[in-house]
């Protein structure tokens, strides 16, 4: 049993803030994911709560311990590194095995723990190899059992899967959600890739700029972004921003009128790709498409709303041609405004 | 195109391998020829001259004592500073410099330099008669002190080739990624053990390399031992000096080279073995 509260957590390099002030709770047996661009800070953060990095003001609280002066190996959890960090020198038995020879554990104990991590992640069959002689993937599995072994209550997680290939990565993230559900451990899981972070994470902490932006499960965070950062970080294609000026509570698209949540000139209608559709009357909002790309699934349209760029996926069998006006329909309800001065969202009226 | 490349690296490694051939290969062969020839024909008349010398024992067991004795503890010492150095945020460069100092000192110019501090009127006596702990010079470089001789000569060899070790040993500490001892450090090892289980073994390539060069160079000690106990603490190298160039008799001269030659190679053999990394478990 082990939730991990971080409390105000600031983090300094000389004159950068790396962090500033952020706060986070994992309840217990949660996967939290880190979602960023590189430099947002949340590899510092994960290497905070590992206790690798020491925090400039804050403290790091895990299962009701105040661990934030402790060194790594007194903070009781397990860790699997971007580079995996398997040792060279050592089998995969002894890779996996480390954590529990450290605690010295008995040796059949050792040994049960090992074999049932290593069947676990399908490394069985290599456990008298050389690291080196085995691939990038199976590294990747081993450095997994190593930290399964110890049986942690905390499992932190740093970009584990960004040296695999595509293809792999998929295969992993399927199976890593499914062990880790069964281990029922509480994880905190770093990326830069959201479809790794929406994928595995019960929920998602989205940090820019040393800040988190927002916390929320994946829907949350998708469907109703705090930010305008989180919207354009989140989804693929992104998610549109349209510059508008409300007047009189209402913002006109063309002939399509919209009512504003909140007064102020300066807003931003959020909106995804998906949640617009084709009017067959070229209807509501003018869309000038000016590429087409057909992607099988569906098509991605990029053309103009207002003469700002916008992005529509429509389904594949809609007959748009380039150069042509479309009208979108929108459903007011799944739109976001954004406070164009703030970047923030503001609630819905 | 191919045709012509295939012979430029050949041309351009050409002038180094031909200088090395000429200076070392040439005389290699003629220092073992002439370590077997007397008068005419092959013999071991030389080997059995050198074996039969007085000094010849004494050498080798000072030879040996001096190696045992300076290697050993100048790996401890460079590991023990290569890793407080690698720990250094701020000043490492120098650290490093200052502790590199001696290595830019000929090994006489280093002997010459201790002989000052050592002698009797040295800077040491001097300092211990200051302080009132000895009524006189004390010798303490004599053929009467011989482990104070033996002493003195360990300390400034240490003092002077150390920092080679510690280049050798900097440089593969710095190969070995921090993540492997991160790691470690999270699965609940202590420093201790994380020296011992993780750094240790993923610098046996260096340490090799270290061991290798300081032994061999330690079996050919001969300046600094000449500059403090002149041929008060005979050593091989020494010996084969002495033959040169005092009894003007090359052939034995040359057998000590060749004696040394062949204790360097077997020590080299015993380290390649020894601390061999099996290419499976390089990183």
């Amino acid at each position: 049993m082990a939730d991990i509260v971080i409390d105000h957590v600031v983090k300094e390099f000389g004159s950068f803030q790396a962090l500033q002030d952020v706060s986070l709770v994992a309840n217990d047996g949660e996967f939290v994911a880190l979602l960023g661009p590189s430099g947002c800070g949340k590899t510092t953060l994960l290497r905070i709560i590992a206790g690798l990095e020491t925090q400039s003001a804050g403290r790091v609280v895990i299962g009701g311990r105040d661990v934030s002066g402790l060194t790594p190996r007194k903070r009781g959890l397990a860790m699997v590194f971007q580079n995996y960090a398997v040792f060279p020198h050592m089998t995969v038995f002894e890779n996996v095995a480390f954590g529990l020879r450290m605690q010295k554990a008995p040796a059949d104990d050792v040994k049960r723990k090992v074999e049932r991590a290593a069947a676990l992640l399908h490394i069985d069959g290599f456990l008298e190899r050389y690291p080196a002689k085995l691939s990038g993937g199976q590294r990747q599995r081993v450095a997994v059992a190593r930290a399964l072994a110890v049986e942690p209550a905390v499992l932190l997680m740093d970009e584990p899967l960004s040296n695999l290939d595509a293809l792999l990565r998929l295969e992993m993230r399927t199976e890593l959600k499914a062990v880790l559900r069964e281990a029922g451990t509480t994880t905190i899981y770093v990326t830069h890739d959201q479809t790794e972070a929406m994928g595995l994470a019960d929920r998602i902490a989205v940090m820019y700029g040393g800040k988190i932006e927002q916390i929320g499960s994946p829907l949350e965070i998708y469907a109703t972004p705090a930010t305008r950062f989180v919207g354009g970080f989140i989804g693929s294609p992104p998610m549109n921003f349209i510059k508008v000026r409300c007047e009189n509570g209402s913002a006109r698209i063309g002939e399509m009128a919209l009512p504003c949540p909140v007064a102020g000139s300066e807003m931003e209608i959020g909106l995804r790709g998906e949640d617009a559709s084709l009017a067959a009357d070229r209807s509501g909002i003018p869309f000038d498409v000016r590429v087409v790309e057909p992607m099988g699934s569906h098509l991605l349209l990029t053309g103009a709303i207002d003469g700002q760029l916008a992005r529509i996926v429509t389904p594949p069998t809609a007959k748009v041609t380039a150069g042509e006006r479309v009208g979108l329909h929108v459903d007011p309800s799944r739109l976001t405004w954004i406070d164009g001065r703030t970047g923030r969202a503001v609630s819905r009226g | 195109m191919t045709a012509r490349t295939s012979w430029i690296p050949y041309a351009l490694i050409a002038p180094s391998v031909l200088f090395l051939g000429a200076l070392f290969i040439v005389p290699l062969v003629q220092t073992i020829w002439l370590s077997f020839s007397a008068g005419e024909g092959l013999s071991l008349v030389n080997y059995q001259r050198m074996a039969g010398d007085l000094n010849f024992g004494l050498a080798i067991r000072n030879t040996f004592l001096l190696t045992v004795v300076v290697v050993p503890l100048q790996v401890v010492l460079a590991l023990a500073m290569a890793t407080m150095v690698s720990k250094l945020e701020k000043g490492r460069d120098l650290v490093l410099w200052v502790l590199t100092i001696p290595l830019g000192v000929s090994d006489l110019a280093a002997g010459l330099a201790w002989l000052s501090l050592l002698q009797n009127t040295g800077y040491l006596n001097s300092a211990l008669y200051a302080l009132g702990l000895i009524p006189g010079p004390v010798g303490w470089l004599s053929q009467e002190t011989p482990w104070a001789l033996f002493f003195g000569i360990v300390l400034a060899e240490i003092w002077r080739a150390t920092a080679i070790v510690l280049v050798i040993l900097i440089a593969g500490l710095q190969l070995i990624p921090k993540e492997f001892s991160e790691a470690a450090e999270i699965f609940g090892a202590s420093p201790w053990t994380r020296f011992r289980r993780i750094t240790l073994p993923l610098l046996k390539p260096s340490l090799q390399s270290a061991l290798i060069l300081r032994t061999v160079l330690a079996f050919e000690v001969f300046a600094v031992v000449y500059a403090l106990g002149g041929r008060n603490f005979p050593v091989l190298a020494g010996e084969a000096y002495t033959w040169q160039n005092e009894n003007q008799n090359y052939g034995v001269a040359a057998a000590y080279a060749v004696l040394i030659m062949a204790i360097s190679l077997a020590a080299t053999a015993v380290y390649l073995r020894a601390l061999r990394t099996r290419p499976e478990q390089l990183p």
